[in-house]
C-alpha cells in the first residue's frame, strides 16, 4: 500500500463523488422545490448518455455530444414534467413513486425501441485520452481529471445560480413556501418546469460524461439513482451543499472501502476469505455511513430542522 | 417492438399449429439491459427452425425480463396451459436454477442454450437436462490453460461477487500454473473500475484475467485502455462477443479470449450458419446465436429419430447428438454436457467491424470438473 496508490484512489473517489453530485443535485432540487420523489431521474441520465452517443456517432464531436446530452435530457425532463409529473404534485408520495417507476419502464423500452438492444459506443475524445503524470509520480487518466474539473465547475455555477440570481431566489422561495410565492405573482407552473428541466439537464450531462468511460446501455441509470438517493439522504433533502458534501463522502467511502476493507481483513484472515468478506462489507459501507449520519443528524448533514 | 416479436413468434407458431407434435417453450431475455443476449439466442434458434420448415414443431417464445420469478411463472404457464414438451433458451444461471430442476422433475426435457451451472452438471444432473453450450467453468478453465501456455507468471484476476464469478475464478485457477498477483471480487453491476485498475498497476502483475459479462466488461475495457496500464488481458468470450464488441471499440483490439465457437471455424455447417444469419438478420452472429442454432439442430435431429412421447427413445436420440454442429464435431459426456475443444480467439478489425479470429486451441476435448459427482 504505497502513498501513490492511496492518492490515486482518493482521486477516483473524488471523481465518482463529483459525478454523483450532478445526479443528486437535480434529485434534491426537485424534491426540495416540488416535494416530488422522482424515480425516473436515472432514465434522464440514460437519455443524456444515449443522446451523446448518437450525436458523437454522427458528428464525431464530443463537444456537440455534450451539448446534445444537455439539450435532450432537459427537453425530456420538461416534456415529462408537463405531461405526467404536473399531475402528481398534490398526490401522495406513493402515487409519485408508482408513476415515476412507470416512467422508468417507458424510458427503458422506448430507448430500446429506438436504439436497439445492444450497447452503444461512445469514446473519450482524442485530446483527453490517455494518462498524465501528476506531481508525485501518480499516473492518472486525463479524462477523469477533466470530469472532476467539469463537475466542480458545474457545482460552482449551480451555487451561483441558487445564491445570486433571480431564478435562484425563486427556487429558494419555492422550497420555503410555495403558496406564498404563487400569491406574490410568480408563475409556479413555469418555475417547476424550469427546475425539472435543470435537474434533468444535470443528470443528462452526468450520463454523457460517464458514458464515455462506461457502457451506454438501457438501464444504466438505475444503479446510479440508488446511490444518488443515499447522497441526498446523507446531505439533507433539498440542500445543494448537502448534495455536494454527501456525494463526495459517498464517492470516497465507496471507492476506498472497496479497496481497503479486503486488505484490512487480509491482515488477520486468509486471502480468499478476506476478499470475500471485504467485498461484502465494502458494498455495505455507504449504507452504514448513511445510517451513522442519520443517527447523528436525523435530517441529514445540511437538512432543515423538521 | 416486443409485441411484434411475440406476434411474429406466434405467427410462426400458428403456421405449424395444425399438426404440431413437438411443442417447445423458449424462455429468454428480450427486454432490459440483457436483451441482446436473449435476442441472439432466439434468432439463432429460430433460424434453424425456419430452415427446417417442419410443420410438426411449434415454438412459443416468452420474455423472462432477466428475473427468476418471471421465468418461473412463464415456465409454469408453458408447462400447464401450453403443454410444452421441452423448454430451452434461458441465458442466466440464476434463472436456470429457478426453472430447470422443477421442469425436469415434471418429466420435461430442458436443452440449455447457455447457462450451465455446476449444480446441474454434478450432483443435480438429470437425465432430461442437456447443456448444448458448455459447462459454465469451461471458458474460464481454457483461459487458465492459455495463460499457462502463454507463460504468464503473475496474473491478476477479477470477477464479480456472485456465484458465476466465483466459479469463474476457480475455473481459471484450476488450469493456471503461475502465481496470482492479486484476486478481487468486484460488485455485481459495477461500472467504475478505476480503483481495481489502480490496484492492478500497483500489483506488479504481468497479465490480467477478468470475467465481467455485459456492460461491466465494456466499462472495464474502456477504462483499462485509457489508464495507461498495458499488461496483456485474457478473458472468456463474453466480454468480446459480437454483440458488444462495437460498443467496446478499439479498446478490445488484440485481446485474447476463449470460446468454443467462432465465425471462422472451418466446417460446412458453420459457413452456412454465418452466411444465413447475416442474410436474415443483417448482423454477424454472436456466441449466443451459435448456441441457439446448435440447440435447435440437436432438437431437430432427435425429432428425426424418435417420437417425443417416447421419452426414453427421445432421450437416446438427444444423447446421440447426431447433428452437424457449427462447432464441427459434437458429443455429449455421460452427464449430458459437451466434450469439446475450446479455442483462443483474438479481437481484430475486418474493415470497420470488430470481430474475432481463432489463433489457437486452449484445451482439447474438455468435459467438465463435476462429471464424477453426477450419478444417473
Amino acid at each position: 500500500m504505497t502513498p501513490i496508490l492511496i492518492a490515486e484512489q482518493v482521486l477516483n473517489g473524488l471523481q465518482s463523488g463529483v459525478m454523483l453530485f450532478l445526479m443528486a443535485a437535480g434529485l434534491t432540487l426537485i424534491f426540495g422545490v416540488m416535494g416530488l420523489i422522482n424515480l425516473a431521474h436515472g432514465s434522464l441520465y440514460m437519455v443524456g448518455a444515449f443522446a451523446a452517443a448518437a450525436t458523437a456517432a454522427v458528428t464525431g464531436s464530443f463537444l456537440l455530444a455534450l451539448v446534445a446530452a444537455l439539450a435532450a435530457a432537459a427537453a425530456a425532463g420538461a416534456l415529462v414534467e408537463r405531461l405526467v409529473i404536473r399531475r402528481l404534485y398534490d398526490r401522495d408520495h406513493l402515487d409519485q413513486v408508482l408513476a415515476t417507476f412507470a416512467l422508468i419502464l417507458i424510458f427503458s423500452e422506448g430507448t430500446r425501441w429506438i436504439f436497439g438492444s445492444f450497447p452503444l459506443y461512445l469514446d473519450i475524445p482524442e485530446a483527453l485520452s490517455g494518462p498524465v503524470t501528476l506531481p508525485g509520480g501518480i499516473q492518472y487518466p486525463l479524462y477523469r481529471l477533466f470530469i472532476i474539473g467539469m463537475g466542480l465547475v458545474v457545482a460552482a455555477l449551480l451555487f451561483w445560480l441558487i445564491a445570486r440570481t433571480r431564478l435562484g431566489i425563486r427556487i429558494r422561495a419555492g422550497e420555503n413556501d410555495r403558496e406564498m410565492i404563487a400569491a406574490l405573482g410568480v408563475d409556479i407552473a413555469r418555475l417547476y418546469t424550469l427546475v425539472f428541466a435543470l435537474g434533468a439537464a444535470l443528470a443528462g450531462l452526468a450520463g454523457a460524461l460517464v458514458g464515455a468511460i462506461q457502457s451506454v446501455q438501457v438501464g444504466m441509470g438505475e444503479p446510479v439513482l440508488i446511490l444518488a438517493f443515499v447522497v441526498i439522504v446523507i446531505g439533507g433533502i433539498g440542500s445543494i451543499e448537502g448534495a455536494l458534501v454527501g456525494a463526495i463522502l459517498v464517492g470516497l467511502t465507496d471507492t476506498l472501502g472497496g479497496i481497503f476493507l479486503p486488505q484490512i481483513f487480509g491482515l488477520f484472515m486468509d486471502p480468499a476469505a478476506a476478499t470475500q468478506t471485504g467485498a461484502a462489507l465494502a458494498s455495505m459501507a455507504i449504507y452504514v455511513l448513511m445510517a451513522a449520519v442519520l443517527v447523528w443528524k436525523p435530517t441529514g448533514l445540511f437538512g432543515a430542522k423538521s | 417492438m416486443l409485441k411484434q416479436l411475440l406476434a411474429s413468434a406466434a405467427l410462426i407458431a400458428c403456421a405449424s399449429a395444425a399438426s404440431a407434435e413437438v411443442k417447445v417453450g423458449l424462455i429468454t431475455t428480450l427486454s432490459g439491459g440483457g436483451a441482446g443476449l436473449g435476442i441472439d439466442t432466439r434468432d439463432g434458434f429460430m433460424l434453424a427452425v425456419e430452415e427446417a420448415g417442419r410443420d410438426d414443431l411449434e415454438v412459443v417464445v416468452e420474455d423472462d425480463q432477466q428475473k427468476p420469478d418471471v421465468a418461473v411463472q412463464i415456465a409454469d404457464r408453458m408447462i400447464q396451459s401450453d403443454k410444452v414438451d421441452l423448454l430451452t433458451g434461458i441465458v442466466w444461471s440464476n434463472l436456470a436454477m429457478a426453472v430447470v430442476p422443477s421442469a425436469t422433475a415434471q418429466g420435461l426435457f430442458y436443452l440449455s442454450t447457455n447457462a450451465a451451472p455446476a449444480q446441474l452438471a454434478g450432483k443435480g444432473c438429470n437425465p432430461n437436462y442437456f447443456s448444448v453450450s458448455y459447462q459454465n467453468d469451461n471458458l474460464h478453465e481454457a483461459a487458465g490453460a492459455y495463460a499457462t501456455s502463454a507463460d504468464f507468471k503473475k496474473t491478476f484476476i477479477l470477477a464479480p461477487n456472485y456465484p458465476a464469478g466465483k466459479d469463474s475464478l476457480n475455473g481459471f485457477k484450476r488450469f493456471f500454473k503461475g502465481e496470482l498477483a492479486g484476486e478481487i471480487y468486484t460488485k455485481l453491476g459495477q461500472t467504475d473500475y478505476a480503483a481495481e485498475i489502480a490496484q492492478i498497476r500497483a500489483s506488479g502483475a504481468d497479465s490480467v484475467f477478468f470475467f465481467l459479462p455485459g456492460g461491466m466488461g465494456i466499462s472495464f475495457l474502456k477504462q483499462y485502455a485509457d489508464s495507461g496500464v498495458d499488461l496483456p488481458l485474457v478473458g472468456p468470450a463474453f466480454s468480446f462477443d459480437q454483440n458488444i464488441l462495437q460498443a467496446v471499440g478499439d479498446a478490445a483490439l488484440g485481446v485474447k479470449n476463449t470460446s468454443q465457437w467462432n465465425k471462422d471455424l472451418e466446417n460446412e455447417s458453420n459457413a452456412h450458419f454465418v452466411e444465413a444469419y447475416l442474410a436474415k438478420y443483417d448482423r454477424l452472429p454472436s456466441l449466443y446465436s451459435a448456441q441457439g442454432y446448435d440447440t435447435a439442430l440437436l432438437l431437430l435431429s432427435a425429432m428425426d429419430k424418435a417420437d417425443i412421447s417416447d421419452k426414453d427413445a427421445f432421450r437416446a436420440a438427444l444423447e446421440a447428438a447426431d447433428f452437424a454442429s457449427v462447432r464441427g464435431e459434437f458429443k455429449f459426456s455421460a452427464s449430458h454436457h459437451p466434450i469439446q475443444d475450446i479455442y483462443v480467439r483474438e479481437v481484430i478489425k475486418e474493415g470497420d467491424i470488430l470481430t474475432n479470429k481463432i489463433v489457437g486451441t486452449a484445451i482439447e476435448d474438455r468435459g467438465h470438473a463435476y462429471e464424477d459427482e453426477c450419478k444417473m
